[in-house]
C-alpha cells in the first residue's frame, strides 16, 4: 500500500468520527473538552461556529454524530454528544460581544430568504458580516420555521428558539413576518442580488382511503402540530391513532398525550427495526404509555353518521427482511382522533415554473449539491426546500453552503469554485508522558437523561421533559469523550522497531509487517481490521527492515501510550484541528 | 513511565483460551523500563505463550533476582506468584522453591549481569540439575541500571555509548549451558516474537532446564552504531539457524517426520517441537555438532538464533531424586514429619 497522505485534511478529518458524520462538521472532542474545562462559553462559541444553533440542537438534533462515535464501537455507547452540546449552552455566559462585527458600511448587495428557520437563518448569519443586507420574508409572526411548528415546545423551549434566532435578526436582518411569498416572479422583479429558497417541507403526506373525507377528526401531523405551537389547538379526543412512525409521529403522540388523550397508538406497517424515528425517540415516547403497534396497515377510515369512530387495519405477516407481507386478518381499532405522520415533502406552488428554474419529475426544484444553486442563475435552495426532509443540521450546512455560493455569485466568482478545507496538527507534548490532553480512559457508562416526573410533565404543554445534565452527569460523560482529534502521527525514518508501540497498544491496534494489498493487509494485523469504513494509516517503508508499520484506526482510544512508549519520538499526539472555509473566510491551512 | 494504566478497553474479536482468558488476562502492571526497551518485548512475548498454552495464572511462578531483567516479571500474569530474590540467587531460589512444590510452572527471568557475572554459579548448578524451568536471559550487554558498563556477555570490540571498546573475552550462555550439558537451549532476538514465542512454549513444556538467552537491545545505553547488541546490528547479523513451530498436546499429529529431512521432537508432556527449516549439516539433537556450528558462525560475527539444542531423554531433578509427585504441601504432615523415631531410625541407617 501507499503510505497515507496526512496532509490532506480529510484522512485525520476521518478519524474524528463524530465531526466526520456532522454535516456541519461541528468540532465535537474540542467543545467537549471546553466544558470537562468549565469553559461553556466558549464551548458554546465553538459550536456556534459551524452549527449556528447550540441550544436548539442540543435538543434536537438528530445527532448523526452519536451512531459514528467511536466510543460506542467500544463500550456499546456512544458519548451523549448531543446532551452535552445542551450543556454548553445552558451554562454559557455573556457571548454577544463575541459575535462578528456588522459592518455600517454596507457592500451594496440585497439578498432575499425565503422563510426563517434554520437554513436562511444560516445564511443571514454567515451574510451578514460580510456586509450584505439580508432579507427574510415569513409567512409565520415569529421566526423558527419547522423548528417552531413541528417540534413541541416541551421538547423545545420558546425561548431558547427565540433567543437563539433573535441573535441572527439582531445582525439587522430585515425580518418581514406574516409575509407569504405568494410569487417568484413578483420576488424576481424586486432587483435582489441573489435569492435563497429556504421554505423547508411545509406539506404533509395525505392518506387518501376510504372515510378521509368525511369527518375533521383526521389531522395532517406537521399541521396539526403548528395549530398547537400558535395555540389554535389545545385539545384532543381520548383514543389517538397516529399514522406513521417517524420523529413526527412521536412528536404527534406525545402532544396528544399532552392535550388529554389517554389511549394513542402509533401505528407501524413494519416491524420496529423498520422505524425511521430515532430509537431515544422511541423510548421518550413509550415511557410517557404511548402504544406502539407493529404490522397494521391502514385500510380505511371508519365513519358512522359523520363521526370517526376507529380505523380498519389489515394485519400483516412479513418475511424475512420485511420487503413483502400477507395479509393475516382485519382488525377494527376505535378512535376518536386520527393523525397522520407519514412522511412531509417541499412545495412550491408559488414559483412560477416558466421562471428558468427547472423542476423534476416529482416537481421537485432541480438544485446542484455542491453549489445549491437551481438551474435559474442567482436563485438558491436550501434545508428541507431543497431536496425533501432532512433535519436541523442538514439546513445549517445547506445555508452555509448556498452563503459562499452567494458570496461567489455576487462578486463574479463562479459558484462552482469550492474554498478547500484546511487543517492545523499540533503536537500534544507537554513533557515525558505529559500530554495537553487527559489521555487516560475512563470506563464511566453514558449517563441517562434525567426526565421530568411523568405526573409533573404533562400539567402544560411547555413542560421541558428533559432536565438536562447535573454537574456530576456532566462530569462523567465529558471523560467518556476518546479524544479522537488528538491523532497518532508516525514518522517513520524515526522508528527503530523496538515494538513497543505494538506491545502496549490496548485494542491492537499496531502492527510491524511486510508490505501488501489492503485485503490482504486487513486479514493479517495484530486483530483482523474488519470495519471496512475506518481506514488504515500506513507508514513509508521503515529504516531498518522495510516493514510497514499499520494502524487501524477502528478501535483507537487515543490514549497515547504508543507514544509515551515510543524511545525516539516516532510516535506524537497531535491535535487535528479541520478548518472549515465559510463565506468570505477562507481556511488559512497551517500545514503539518 | 506511563502517565496511566493501560485502558480497560478491549477489541472486541480477542480470542479467550482453553480457561476462558483473553490474552489481556495475562498482562501484568504498567512498565516502567525505559521506553523502547527489548525487554518490555520479550514480556510481550512470554503473556502471548502463557495465554497460547492456556497456563493458569495461579499456576505459574515468576522467578527473578536484580536488574532490570529483573522487575519484568511484574509486567506479565499479575495473577501468578512471584519471588523477587537477591542478585544472582535466582536459580538458586527457583530450585529451593521447585523443590516444595513442584506442580508450579516455573519462569525465572534474569539478565546477563545477573546470570553470567553474580549468578553465573547458581545457574550453572540449575542447569546440571535439570531443573525444571524456563530460565530467560535477557541479554543486552550492559549493566543498564548502573547506567551501562559492560556486561560479561559484551563482545569484544563492542563500542560503550562513550565509543570505548570492550576488552574482555564475553561469557556465551549459550555455549556455557551446552557445555554444561544442558537439555533446552536457544537463543533469540527481542524484536522477533514470531521466532521466540513458540521457543518460549517449547521451554515451557520441556522435560527440564529451558535456557532461553534472548537478545534484547537496551535503548538506553547499548543501541549506537559499534554496539553488537543493538536493533540494527541484531537485524544485520541474526542467522537463523533453525525455525521451529510447537504443536501443543491436544492437536493431532499427522506426521513425525517433515520435508526436507526436518527433524520433529516428541516433549514430555506429550507436545512436540517440529523443526521446520534445519541447515543440512545441523541436527539440534547432536551437542557436539551445534556446539561446532556455534564457534564457526560466531567467528562470522554472526548471531545463531533458534531453538539449537534439544534433549528430551534426560530426567529432571525432581525424576534424579526420586521425590514425592505432589506439590509437599498436599503431603499430610504425618508423613512430611515422622516424628523422632524415624529419624532416629533413618540416622541409626547411617551408621
Amino acid at each position: 500500500m501507499n503510505p497515507t497522505q496526512i496532509g490532506d485534511p480529510s484522512y485525520f478529518h476521518k478519524v474524528v468520527d463524530c465531526q466526520w458524520a456532522c454535516p456541519a462538521h461541528t468540532n465535537v472532542p474540542e467543545y467537549i473538552r471546553l466544558i470537562a474545562q468549565g469553559r461553556f462559553t466558549d464551548a458554546y462559541m465553538l459550536n456556534r461556529e459551524s452549527n449556528v444553533f447550540p441550544g436548539i440542537l442540543g435538543r434536537t438534533c438528530d445527532r448523526p454524530c452519536e451512531p459514528a462515535c467511536r466510543r460506542g464501537r467500544i463500550d456499546g455507547k456512544p458519548v451523549a454528544i448531543c446532551r452535552l452540546k445542551r450543556v454548553a449552552a445552558d451554562h454559557r455566559g455573556e457571548f454577544k460581544d463575541r459575535l462578528p462585527k456588522i459592518p455600517a458600511r454596507k457592500n451594496g448587495k440585497r439578498i432575499a430568504c425565503i422563510g426563517a428557520g434554520p437554513a436562511s437563518l444560516t445564511v443571514a448569519n454567515d451574510l451578514m458580516p460580510l456586509g450584505y443586507q439580508v432579507t427574510i420574508f415569513e409567512k409565520n409572526n415569529k421566526p423558527g420555521g419547522l423548528m417552531r411548528t413541528n417540534i413541541p415546545s416541551f421538547r423545545l423551549p420558546a425561548s431558547v428558539l427565540d433567543e437563539e434566532c433573535q441573535t441572527i435578526l439582531d445582525f439587522g436582518v430585515d425580518i418581514r413576518y406574516n409575509s407569504p411569498v405568494t410569487s417568484m416572479r413578483a420576488l424576481l422583479q424586486q432587483g435582489y442580488d441573489a435569492i435563497f429558497v429556504g421554505s423547508g417541507a411545509p406539506r404533509g403526506k395525505e392518506l387518501d382511503l376510504p372515510g378521509r373525507r368525511e369527518t375533521d377528526r383526521i389531522h395532517i401531523g406537521i399541521d396539526w402540530l403548528e395549530s398547537i405551537a400558535f395555540g389554535h389547538i389545545d385539545s384532543i379526543g381520548e383514543k389517538v391513532l397516529i399514522i406513521g412512525v417517524g420523529n413526527t409521529a412521536m412528536d404527534c403522540c406525545r402532544s396528544s398525550r399532552r392535550l388529554g388523550a389517554k389511549d394513542i397508538k402509533v401505528m407501524a406497517r413494519r416491524p420496529r427495526a423498520y422505524f425511521k424515528a430515532s430509537p431515544w425517540e422511541l423510548e421518550d415516547a413509550e415511557e410517557e404509555g404511548v402504544e406502539i403497534v407493529i404490522n397494521h396497515s391502514p385500510r380505511r377510515f371508519v365513519v358512522e353518521n359523520g363521526k370517526l369512530i376507529g380505523m380498519e387495519f389489515e394485519r400483516l405477516e412479513w418475511d424475512a427482511k420485511a420487503k413483502n407481507a400477507k395479509v393475516i386478518d382485519t382488525v377494527f381499532l376505535p378512535a376518536d382522533d386520527v393523525i397522520l405522520a407519514i412522511g412531509q415533502e417541499n412545495a412550491f406552488p408559488w414559483f412560477e415554473r416558466d421562471l428558468g428554474a427547472q423542476f423534476d419529475k416529482w416537481d421537485a426544484p432541480v438544485v446542484d449539491e455542491k453549489t445549491y444553486m437551481s438551474t435559474r442563475e442567482g436563485v438558491f435552495f436550501g434545508g428541507d426546500a431543497a431536496w425533501g426532509p432532512k433535519n436541523i443540521i442538514w439546513a445549517v450546512e445547506h445555508g452555509h453552503q448556498a452563503a459562499i455560493s452567494i458570496d461567489n455569485y455576487c462578486h463574479q466568482i463562479p459558484v462552482t469554485d469550492r474554498p478547500p478545507y484546511g487543517m492545523n496538527l499540533v503536537s500534544q507534548k507537554m513533557g515525558l508522558s505529559e500530554w495537553s490532553y487527559h489521555n487516560d480512559y475512563n470506563p464511566s457508562p453514558r449517563q441517562k437523561m434525567t426526565h421530568v416526573d411523568l405526573t409533573e410533565r404533562f400539567k402544560k404543554l411547555s413542560i421541558e421533559v428533559e432536565l438536562g445534565f447535573s454537574p456530576e452527569q456532566t462530569a462523567r460523560e465529558v471523560q467518556r469523550c476518546l479524544n479522537c482529534d488528538v491523532q497518532t502521527v508516525f514518522t517513520a525514518e524515526k522508528c527503530i522497531e523496538c515494538d513497543a508501540c505494538v506491545d502496549i497498544c490496548p485494542l491492537l491496534c499496531l502492527t510491524i509487517t511486510r508490505d501488501g494489498a489492503e485485503e490482504d493487509l486487513r486479514q493479517r494485523l495484530s486483530a483482523p481490521a474488519l470495519n471496512l469504513t475506518q481506514d488504515l494509516y500506513v507508514s513509508a517503508p521503515l529504516p531498518q527492515t522495510k516493514r510497514l508499520m499499520i494502524k487501524d484506526e477502528d478501535l483507537c482510544v487515543h490514549c497515547g501510550l504508543c507514544a509515551e512508549r515510543c524511545p525516539t519520538a516516532a510516535w506524537d499526539m497531535q491535535k487535528f484541528e479541520l478548518i472549515t472555509p465559510y463565506a468570505g473566510r477562507a481556511a488559512c491551512c497551517a500545514q503539518a | 513511565m506511563p502517565s496511566i494504566a493501560k485502558p480497560t478497553a478491549i477489541h472486541p474479536s480477542l480470542h479467550r483460551n482453553e480457561l476462558g482468558l483473553t490474552i489481556r488476562d495475562y498482562e501484568g502492571s504498567m512498565s516502567t523500563l525505559c521506553a523502547g526497551c527489548g525487554h518490555d518485548s520479550i514480556t510481550a512475548a512470554i503473556i502471548r505463550a502463557c495465554w497460547e498454552i492456556s497456563l493458569a495464572p495461579h499456576m505459574l511462578a515468576k522467578m527473578s533476582g536484580i536488574g532490570c531483567s529483573s522487575k519484568t516479571p511484574t509486567y506479565f500474569v499479575s495473577g501468578a506468584h512471584g519471588f523477587n530474590s537477591a542478585h544472582g540467587r535466582m536459580a538458586a531460589i527457583a530450585t529451593g522453591a521447585s523443590a516444595a512444590n513442584r506442580e508450579l510452572t516455573y519462569i525465572g527471568v534474569s539478565g546477563d549481569g545477573d546470570s553470567l557475572s553474580i549468578g553465573l554459579g547458581h545457574m550453572c548448578h540449575a542447569i546440571r540439575r535439570n531443573l525444571k524451568m524456563l530460565y530467560i536471559i535477557e541479554n543486552n550487554g550492559v549493566y543498564g541500571l548502573t547506567k551501562g558498563q559492560f556486561s560479561a556477555s559484551a563482545d569484544v570490540g563492542s563500542k560503550s555509548k562513550k565509543g570505548e571498546p570492550n576488552r574482555m573475552a564475553p561469557i556465551d550462555s549459550v555455549a556455557l549451558a551446552l557445555s554444561l550439558g544442558a537439555t533446552f537451549v536457544a537463543r533469540s532476538f527481542s524484536g522477533d516474537k514470531e521466532q521466540l514465542v513458540p521457543i518460549l512454549k517449547a521451554a515451557l513444556s520441556h522435560r527440564g532446564f529451558a535456557l532461553v538467552d534472548v537478545v534484547s537491545p537496551c535503548v538506553t545505553f547499548n543501541d549506537h552504531a559499534g554496539s553488537t547488541k543493538s536493533y540494527l546490528y541484531t537485524r544485520n547479523n541474526m542467522l537463523k539457524a533453525t525455525e521451529t513451530d510447537f504443536v501443543p498436546p491436544a492437536s493431532e499429529i499427522l506426521a513425525t517426520i517433515g520435508r526436507n529431512g526436518a527433524v520433529s521432537v516428541a516433549m514430555h508432556d506429550g507436545s512436540v517441537v517440529r523443526f521446520k527449516g534445519v541447515p543440512p549439516d545441523y541436527d539440534p539433537t547432536d551437542r557436539e555438532k551445534v556446539l561446532d556450528y556455534l564457534s564457526e558462525h560466531h567467528g562470522k560475527g554472526e548471531v545463531v538464533t533458534g531453538l539449537l539444542y534439544i534433549d528430551e531423554s534426560v530426567p529432571d531433578m525432581h525424576e534424579l531424586n526420586n521425590t514425592p509427585a505432589q506439590a509437599l504441601a498436599k503431603i499430610s504432615f504425618e508423613k512430611l514429619c515422622p516424628g523422632s523415631a524415624a529419624l532416629d531410625a533413618l540416622q541409626e541407617d547411617f551408621r
